[in-house]
Parts: structure tokens; sequence; C-alpha cells
């Protein structure tokens, strides 16, 4: 099945799964402002949103099966778009599974908050589709207001409220430089379609190459905000202590999920001709944010504020896939955004159903001893932990995912053998952390009073997240080839496209 | 013409930067950051003369955007001055960052 893009009915067609996800956003939106705020409207709607996310998912899996290809446009449609897709929509349904529970629990009414999860994640796919730099704007944009309000959404919070406002300040001045980036590439090659910037720029058919490096400088800038890269990422570990859990975890996953998978394409495909002059920036970006992001999580007691600065570290093992700048690069970027995602739902899945209303308990310590009152959330969490470190076989598809990001560094035309040892020395760091959290709750003596591991029921949304993500995680871990075949299947690979000479610069 | 529109937005932009770095008050480094998308703004039209429609197409698409932030950034600064009375980030410290 071929698309042709230029007839406006065909592009609608290769859009099907990013419309369902708006309209089915709008007409739920009517529906949760129709009525009055209740306990039971807030589920009714967070299931049927969970509905959209699987009609959506259909639709991706219809696209992958008949190998769905398209002409050049201002949307790919590719392998590497359709499993990025459903990464998301995993990730949205586990945020609006957790929430449902959450929400009731934290007296969050409002059903909005789950029809904003099926807006910012509409503006993610835009951003995984996106092959023009107009729509990688507008699905940054789309994405990035729903999630500032999300963050804000427990009104009654403080914490919420400054995470919200600190989230939205710096999420807006980021907008600011990528913008001014896009606009200095446009300045600088005539066009903002990446696949005629990537034409130009290996042809040198620019006007002016300093504006061209000013706008790549500028862009990796804002992209570097948006996914928390290191020196940029003062924001993400109290924006995503403010969140409501969900949310953190749908920040954690999602949204640097989809902010990676526009920032691969973009550099990729439109700046694969620039390689020389943009890598050293990467290669420093990278190795600095291993070191940081592991660094300060070893220090970090809050739960939440670790798996933030554990999301920061994971930022820049991604990132050691963009700095090794080659095709295989992307097949193991897709497998490691499955792989975290997954390891990040069940971490936080755990969070959500061991947390109380107001959240008092979120210490590493007060998980000690919940073997011997949790065995099963104790075994889920260190499941995820070990994952997240990248073990074998215990951390089920967590080590296969960093082998195949160490892989692409070696193999890549010019190896980064120092950057892969980086990454395998700043793993063997965030075993301090991740392991501690699992000494915590396997050999440390219960406490006495008040502490998180009181038995109570968990509600049977957060099971089925917690359970489902544990599972595959594991059986990616012992049969890595099932995913593996999706993610070097046809398609999935970034490519820059071969200059065609014959072009002549734009006046 | 170009030369003087360009280096006049990177000028905007620029001291819109430097607001946000400076300022302490969460609606001037608002004010500042709508400065800088205007500047984007600026360069767009500017470029536009050279290579057509497309940038103009683009300024609309930031002016959009930029309408849609205020309301979300406003209503945001609302709700952390319930909370705080007061928009000074100076004060607005619960969490350590």
């Amino acid at each position: 099945m071929a698309f042709d893009l230029s007839q406006s009915m065909q592009l609608i067609a290769a859009l099907t799964p990013d419309i369902i996800m708006m309209v089915g956003g709008m007409v739920l939106m009517l529906v949760s402002a129709w009525g009055t705020e209740s306990v039971e409207r807030q589920r009714r709607v967070g299931t049927a949103a969970i509905g959209v996310c699987i009609v959506s998912a259909v639709f991706v899996v219809y696209f992958m099966a008949v190998h769905a290809t398209a002409g050049s446009g201002v949307i790919a449609v590719d392998n590497f778009r359709w499993i990025v897709d459903l990464v998301l929509l995993a990730a949205t349904a586990g945020t609006i599974a957790l929430g449902l529970d959450y929400n009731t629990r934290e007296g969050i009414l409002p059903a909005e908050s789950h029809v904003l999860v099926i807006f910012a994640t509409s503006g993610m796919m835009i951003l995984a589709a996106a092959r023009d730099l107009t729509i990688v704007f507008l699905g940054i944009e789309l994405m990035s207001i729903a999630v500032y309000i999300l963050t804000g959404m427990n009104r009654r919070s403080e914490k919420s409220a400054e995470g919200a406002i600190k989230y939205f300040l710096l999420g807006a001045f980021s907008t600011g430089f990528l913008l001014y980036g896009i606009a200095l590439v446009y300045g600088a090659t005539g066009t903002t379609s990446l696949t005629l910037i990537g034409e130009r720029v290996a042809a040198h058919q620019i006007m002016s190459a300093p504006m061209l490096l000013t706008g790549i400088g500028l862009m990796l800038i804002g992209f570097g905000f948006k996914v928390a890269l290191a020196p940029f990422h003062m924001w993400a570990p109290d924006v995503y202590e403010g969140a409501p859990t969900p949310i953190t975890a749908y920040m954690a996953a999602a949204v640097k999920a989809a902010a990676f998978a526009a920032f691969l394409r973009v550099f990729l495909e439109a700046f694969a001709g620039e390689i020389p002059s943009w890598h050293v920036a990467v290669w420093w970006l990278a190795a600095i944010t291993m070191v940081v992001g592991n660094l300060i999580a070893l220090a970090s007691k809050d739960i939440k504020r670790l798996l933030a600065y554990s999301s920061i570290a994971h930022a820049g093992y991604i990132l050691v896939v963009l700095a090794s700048g080659q095709a295989l690069g992307s097949s193991a970027f897709l497998f490691y955004i499955v792989a975290y995602t997954l390891a990040t739902f069940g971490a936080f899945g755990v969070v959500v159903a061991l947390g109380q209303s107001g959240e008092p308990y979120l210490n590493v310590d007060d998980y000690a001893g919940l073997w011997t009152v949790r065995p099963w959330l104790s075994v889920s969490m260190a499941v995820c932990m070990l994952s997240l470190l990248g073990f074998p076989i215990f951390g089920g598809a967590g080590f296969f995912a960093k082998w195949y990001v160490i892989q692409s560094a070696l193999y890549a035309p010019e190896p980064q053998t120092r950057l892969a040892v980086l990454l395998v020395l700043t793993s063997v760091i965030s075993a301090g952390y991740y392991m501690y959290v699992v000494l915590v709750m396997f050999m440390k003596p219960r406490r006495e009073v008040n502490t998180v591991s009181d038995p109570r029921s968990v509600g049977a949304a957060t099971r089925w997240v917690i359970g489902l993500s544990t599972v595959i995680l594991l059986f990616l871990g012992v049969y890595p080839n099932a995913l593996v075949s999706l993610t070097q299947g046809k398609g999935s690979y970034l490519r820059a496209p071969t200059p065609q000479v014959s072009q002549v610069v734009p006046r | 013409m170009l030369a003087e529109s360009l280096g006049l937005s990177a000028i905007l932009f620029v001291i819109g930067v430097v607001g946000v770095l400076t300022r302490r008050n969460a609606i001037i480094i608002f004010m500042c950051v709508e400065l800088m998308l205007n500047a984007v703004n600026l360069t767009f039209v500017a470029l536009s003369r050279y290579y057509g429609m497309g940038g103009q197409v683009f300024v609309l698409f930031v002016m959009t955007v930029a309408a849609a932030e205020a309301a979300v950034g406003l209503a945001i600064i609302i709700s952390i001055f319930r909370h705080r009375q007061t928009v000074d980030l100076r004060n607005i410290n619960v969490m350590k960052g």
C-alpha cells in the first residue's frame, strides 16, 4: 500500500491513527464537560479513552501489516513511525489506567485529566510522523501544552502547581530556541521539508553555512530541553516530583520517546550531511548526561526524584544512538524505548499502588521489608529496577536494549568506543541506586509504624499495568527476537536521502 | 534589507533570553518568552521575502500556538498565585531544585 501524500484524501488516510486520537479526544472532552464531576464519570471517561487508544492502535497495526509506504511529503509513513506510535499508545493506555485509580484516591475529579493525555498523545504521534519542520513544531507544542496542564492537574497540591509553572516557563523558553533554530535552518536552506533540507545540506546548496550551524545548534538546545539532557535537565526532577505520579510516568516514558523520535529523524534525515559539525556537541551532551544523571540519582532518596534522575541518565544512553549517527542506531533506539517504557511503567505502577492519599511516604527507605507483605509488588519492582539497570535474564529486555545501543556505537562507520565504555561504566554506577531499592525491599526489616508497606488493596487497573509490563519485559528478555524482527524490519531505519546535485539553490 | 531584519530579530531574541535568565517574576519571564517568539516571527517574515509564502504560513502557526500557550500559561500562573500569593520565582521553592 503506497500513499500519494500530494493528494489531500490520501494524506488524511495516512494520518488515520492520529486523527482518531484527535477526534476521540474532542468527543470525550465534550462528554466530560457535560454534567457534574464525579468519580464514576472520571472512571467512565478514562475507560472510553483507553478504548480510543485501542482503536487507534488497531489502525497502526493494520498499516504495519500491509507495509504502508508513501512518496515524499510532509509526513513519513514507515515502520519507525508505527513502532513509536505503538509505544506511545501503550504508554497512554498505561497512564490512563494508572490515572483511574490514582485520581480516585487523590480526589482529582475532572474527567478532562484523561482527555488531555489523549490530546498530548495525538501531538506525540504527529511528532513521530513529522517530516517537515512545521509539523515538528506543531507536534511538540500540541504535546507540551497538554502536558503543562497535566502537570498542574492536582489543583490542591502546591507541589503540583510549582512543577507546572517551572515546566511551563522552561518549556516555553526551550520552544523559543527550537523555533529560532527552525527559522535559521529555513533561512539557510529555503525549505522546511526534512527531505529537501537533507538533499541541500548534503550537496552544500545553502545560503550561509554559519546560519545553518547556528540553526542546528539552537535546535539541539531546544530538543535537549525537551528530552532533559544535562545541562538542560534542571527542570526535570522538580517537575517529575510535583506532577501526579501517572503523569510523571507519562513524561518519563512517552514525552521522552516522542521527542527523541523527532530529534533522531530531524538530525539523521535532514542534517546527516553536516555530521562532522554537530557530532562533537552530541558526543559531549551524551557523555555529560550519562555521568550527571547517574551521579545525582545516587544521592536521591525520594523514589520519584530517583526515577527522574534515572530517566535523565537514560536520555544520555539513547543519545549514544544519535552520536553513532548511522542507520543501525534507529533500530537500537526502537528496541530501547520499548524496554524503557515497559520498565518505567512497571516501576511507577508500583509507586502508585503503594501510595496513600497525599503521597506522604515516597522515600526509598519506606519500602523496607516490602517483600514480607507485598511479595508480588516487590518482585515486579525488582524486575523493573534490574531492567533499567540492564541486568540479564532477571532484568528482562533491559539487557538487550543496552546491548543493541552499545552495538550501534561500536559498529558505526566511526566506532564510538569511548562512548560505549562510558555507557558501561555509568551503568555500573547506576547499580548503586537501582540495587539499593531492591536491597531495601528484600533485605531490610519492615518498619513498625506508618510505612507504605501496610497491606492495602490495589486497584484492578493498576494491577494490570504492573503485571503486563513485568510479564512482557521478562518475555522479551528471553525472546528478544520477537521484537528485533520488528525493529529491524523494512522502513525502520532513518536514512539521509542521497544528494541530487542537479538542484539549484532557491534565489 | 535582509541582513538588517535578521540582525534586529537576533537582538530581540537575545533581549528575550537575557530577560528570562535574569528576571524572577513569572509574568515578566513569560513576556520575555513572547518576545523571543516574536523575534522568530520577524525572522520568518524577513526570510519569506526571499523564499516565498512558506515563512509567512509558519508565522501564522507560531501566533496560534503562542496564543494557546498564553492561555494555559496565565492559568498556571493564577493557580500558583492561589497557593503562594506571589508570582516571584524566588519564593516558589517547596522542592529543592
